[in-house]
Order: structure tokens, then C-alpha cells, then sequence
């Protein structure tokens, strides 16, 4: 299908990281059912370095796609650099996603953020909200 | 190997008939004139018009000079209910009745008419789809002027009680018409017997050619155009007539209209045996009624994932389907016939269309039931709604 981009279509046939992580150390779920998708991010960190990453994901093949790649950019590396990790950024890894589909790339940045701020609260440690989104307001799902 | 490929897409369009096309290429080559035209080559072009015309007439029993060929199903649908309103207006009758999961032709007409100062009331179609006679009958008011009620839904198949629908209108003195573009070529139609005052529909999905339909409208209903032009169609729809698409989509309507009862009764069954074989995936739910249902026509929602990852890995393995998710649509909201049976937007998205022809194998449904059920399993594997509902952090809606 000409809609998706080789690359979009190999991440979605063939998605990386799919999975749980039973003790993640960080848990991050953005979306809602009702809007026809959901992402959910498991996240393992030794030493501020993310040594595993999992994810789930309900919805269409860009969503299933951005988890994928999303996951991919992160693996292996700092928290710091994760948290540099923008939509854009894996929209383009992905060699673009059409423009009703660019809120899947958020999604999956959004995730990421999410369970790095769940791994930041369940081990008390500072850090500035403001950098988080507020998913709940994000107005993606037109509510 | 080549890739496998299986079409189950039937009620977006069909495949064209070999005679639909050899019954067309004549009037490309050879009698390529304008029907307008004064001179023999023209008037050549004219007769085979008022041939096809007579045909199609019959096809639908009724005359000739209520026939108007239009663009396709969607400007018959809006020539239609256009037409009635007007007409309905000039007399002081401004209220209009349908149902909630009519295609966008229809609704998106009533909502411009809506603009214009008309009262629309969209009738509930039930869980199983299906408005009943008695909804209309409660609905109609002294002001009402139309309703238009589709003889089959094209998402979900369910066929509805066309005839005691029109008599309830005749009785009332309410025009009535139906937007039968799926019904045409798979259900016996005859307008005069269904009590139908007027009646749209498209060659595409009788495996004719795609940008050609019908408008029948019965005589002494005033048309309003849609399309401003020359005097073709009897001054009711302007522009060269699509000779060459006319002539294939009668050929294609006779084609279809004659073997009726054999591609029905072969196609159903085909159905009938999709329909078991997919309702064993569990958490699924069947869309529709099962019994007033177009023969070719299976309509799934499963639990748990969306139907746009459904339908690409289902293209993958070489079938071609169509789903009501948001997705697919390009819309935030998933399919607003689901929605109008009362699915919940998250069971919504997950739906799955197959539609069949008489051109369908048992082997190719088999080959479906094992490829959906695989790729459903696949989506569920990595779907986190699936993983709650399976670990009871959440209720099942299809139990």
C-alpha cells in the first residue's frame, strides 16, 4: 500500500521490542480505546542507561510502526538522551508518516515520557514537570 | 509463485463483466457520436440510449421516461432527495425522514437541506439494523415530504422491509425513496410493486462500469437539477450522456438481474459458511442482522484491536477487505453505522468487512477464516486493551 513508507510498513509487519516487561522499572500508557489507540511502554534502567525496553500497542499500523521505532531510538541509551526524543524525530526515522498519522509519532514520544516519569516517581526522584506532557489535556483525542 | 489474491471488497466496487465491457467497446470506436447530435452518427448514439433506457426501465419495472442516467449512485441519491424536498417545500412540507446509518450521499444532503430550513429526523435502525414500518409510520407528520430509507446497508449488509416501508408512505401521502445502489443486481427489485417512488443506484456494484447510475423517479415528481446544462435527460441532468458507461452498466443490470436467484443462493451460502467459521474467534461479534442480510455481504467487530493494522496485514496475505475504523476513514470517529447499532466506539474500531461475489471459491473463504483468525491473534498478542481484558483488569463488551 502506497500510504505508508517501506520502512513504516517493515516496523508494522515486523515490529521490534513487542512485549512486557514483567519488574519494568518505569510503566507508561498514553491513549485511549475510544480514539482507536493506546500505546503502553515498559521501560528497564541500570544506571540512568535503558537496558530494555517493551512495548504494547492497539491501534492502526503508523501506531504500531512509531511504538516500534520509538523503542528502537532509545534502547541502549541514556535517560537524558531519551528524554531529547521528539515526535518529529521518529516520524523521520520512519521516512514520514501521512499528516493525519503524525499523532502516532506523538503518542509514541508521549509513552516514552510517561514511563520515565512513572521510573522518576516510584524511585522519588526530582525532576521538572514541565517537561512531561500532560496526556490527559493533550486534546489528540478531540474530547 | 505469484501472490495470492482474493477480493473480498465487493460492496466498495466489483470486478467488470467481460460482457459489461465488450457491450461498451463499440461505443468508443464505432458509434462514438453525441446523442445530441443531429446527424446519423449521433443519431446512432441516440437509439442506443433509448434502447438502453428501455432496458433498464425494465430491469427496474417501470418506464422509460423515468429514468435518468447520472454520474453514479451519490448524484442520484443527491438529485433524489433534492428533487423531494423542494417539491415537498412548495406545497409548505419542509420535514424529512431517514435513518442514522444511511451512506454519506444521503446524509450529507440532508444536512446541507437542514441549512436551507428543512427538519430531518433520522430514525433508530435497532441493534440488528433494521428501521421497521412502524418507526416511519410514528415519525410521519402532516409536514412530512420524503423518506428516504437505503434498501441495504453497505456496511453491515442488513437489508430492510422496503415494501411495507412504501406502503406506509403511499398511505400517508409521503414520496419515498430508497438509496438501493447495494441492492440493485443482488435482490428482486420492481419499484412498482415496492411501493417505491424513487430509487438510486450504481453500476459499479453489479460489476458494470464505475461513474454511471440511475435516478429513477416515478412520473410526475419534479426534478430539480443538480447539473445545469444542455436539454439531455430531458433537461433534468446537463452534459454529454456517458454513452459508452451506460451501455455497459445495462448490459451489466440484464446480466445480473437474470441470474438473481443462482448467485444469491450460491453466494449466500458462502456467506453463511464465513459467518461460522469467523464467529469461532472468540470475542467476536457478527454486525447485523444474519437472516435480512445481502448475500454477499459479513460484517465482524473483534475485541481488542482497530481495523486499519487488521486490513494491512490482511492485505499482506493477499486479501483485499474493508473496515469501519477511524483509521480507515481519516476521521476521529469510527463508522457511524456501527455506531448507530449501538457498538461502542472501541469495539467500533475494531471492525472487519467482506464482501463477496458470485466470483468468490470455498476455497478462498477458507483460506479467509484461517488468515483472519491468525492476524487477529497477532494484533491481540500485542495489544495492551487485549492483555487487561484477558487478565480481567477490564470487562469484555462481546462476551
Amino acid at each position: 500500500m502506497a500510504l505508508y513508507s517501506e520502512k513504516v510498513m517493515d516496523h508494522f509487519r515486523n515490529p521490534r521490542n513487542v512485549g512486557v516487561i514483567d519488574n519494568a522499572d518505569g510503566v507508561g500508557e498514553v491513549g485511549n480505546a475510544k480514539c482507536g489507540d493506546i500505546m503502553k511502554i515498559y521501560l528497564k534502567i541500570e544506571n540512568d542507561i535503558i537496558v530494555d525496553v517493551k512495548f504494547e500497542t492497539f491501534g492502526c499500523g503508523s501506531a504500531i510502526a512509531s511504538s516500534s521505532m520509538a523503542t528502537e531510538l532509545i534502547k541502549g541509551k541514556p535517560i537524558s538522551e531519551a528524554m531529547l526524543l521528539t515526535n518529529k524525530a521518529v516520524a523521520e526515522a520512519l521516512d514520514g508518516l501521512p499528516a493525519h498519522k503524525l499523532h502516532c509519532s506523538v503518542l509514541a514520544e508521549e509513552a516514552i515520557k510517561k514511563a520515565l516519569q512513572d521510573y522518576y516517581e516510584r524511585n522519588g526522584i526530582d525532576y521538572d514537570k514541565a517537561q512531561f506532557p500532560n496526556c490527559e489535556s493533550c486534546g489528540h483525542c478531540g474530547e | 509463485m505469484t501472490m495470492r489474491s482474493i477480493y473480498l471488497d465487493n460492496a466498495a466496487t466489483t470486478k467488470m463483466s467481460s460482457t459489461a465491457i465488450q457491450a461498451m467497446l463499440p461505443y468508443m470506436s464505432e458509434t462514438y457520436g453525441n446523442p445530441s447530435s443531429l446527424h446519423s452518427a449521433g443519431q446512432r448514439a441516440a437509439e442506443a440510449l433509448a434502447d438502453a433506457r428501455k432496458r433498464v426501465a425494465d430491469c427496474l419495472g417501470c418506464s422509460p421516461n423515468e429514468i435518468t442516467f447520472t454520474s453514479g449512485g451519490s448524484e442520484a441519491d443527491n438529485q433524489a432527495i433534492i428533487s423531494a424536498a423542494y417539491f415537498g417545500k412548495r406545497k409548505g412540507k419542509t420535514h424529512i425522514i431517514s435513518t442514522a446509518f444511511e451512506h454519506h450521499a444521503v446524509l450529507h444532503t440532508l444536512k446541507k437541506l437542514e441549512k436551507e430550513g428543512f427538519e430531518v429526523t433520522l430514525l433508530d435502525v435497532h441493534e440488528n439494523g433494521i428501521v421497521t414500518p412502524e418507526d416511519v409510520a410514528a415519525a410521519i407528520r402532516s409536514e412530512t415530504c420524503l423518506v428516504t430509507v437505503m434498501y441495504a446497508n453497505n456496511e453491515i449488509g442488513t437489508i430492510q422491509p422496503i415494501k411495507e416501508i412504501g406502503q406506509v408512505c403511499r398511505d400517508k401521502g409521503v414520496l419515498f425513496h430508497t438509496d438501493a445502489v447495494q441492492a440493485v443486481g443482488h435482490l428482486h427489485i420492481d419499484v412498482k410493486d415496492q411501493n417505491i417512488d424513487m430509487l438510486s443506484l450504481a453500476a459499479h456494484k453489479f460489476h458494470g462500469p464505475k461513474g454511471v447510475g440511475v435516478l429513477y423517479a416515478k412520473r410526475g415528481i419534479p426534478l430539480t437539477n443538480v447539473i445545469e446544462g444542455g436539454a439531455q435527460e430531458r433537461g433534468k441532468r446537463g452534459g454529454t450522456e456517458n454513452v459508452p458507461a451506460i451501455i455497459g452498466m445495462t448490459a451489466a443490470l440484464e446480466d445480473a438481474c437474470r441470474n438473481i436467484d443462482t448467485n444469491a443462493s450460491k453466494v449466500s451460502a458462502l456467506r453463511d459458511k464465513l459467518i461460522c467459521g469467523l464467529s469461532k474467534i472468540p470475542h467476536s461479534v457478527l454486525n447485523g442482522d444474519a437472516v435480512h442480510r445481502l448475500p454477499g455481504n459479513v460484517n465482524f467487530c473483534f475485541e481488542g484491536i482497530e481495523g486499519e493494522s487488521l486490513l494491512l496485514l490482511l492485505d499482506d496475505k493477499g486479501i483485499c477487505a474493508s473496515s469501519g475504523s477511524a483509521c480507515t476513514s481519516g476521521s476521529l470517529d469510527p463508522s457511524h453505522v456501527l455506531l448507530a447499532i449501538g457498538r461502542p466506539h472501541e469495539i467500533a474500531h475494531g471492525s472487519l468487512r467482506l464482501s463477496l461475489s458470485e466470483e468468490t471459491t470455498e476455497e478462498e473463504v477458507d483460506y479467509a477464516i484461517n488468515t483472519v483468525t491468525d492476524v487477529v491473534t497477532t494484533l491481540r498478542n500485542m495489544s495492551p486493551v487485549w492483555r487487561d481484558l484477558v487478565n480481567g483488569k477490564s470487562e469484555f463488551v462481546i462476551k
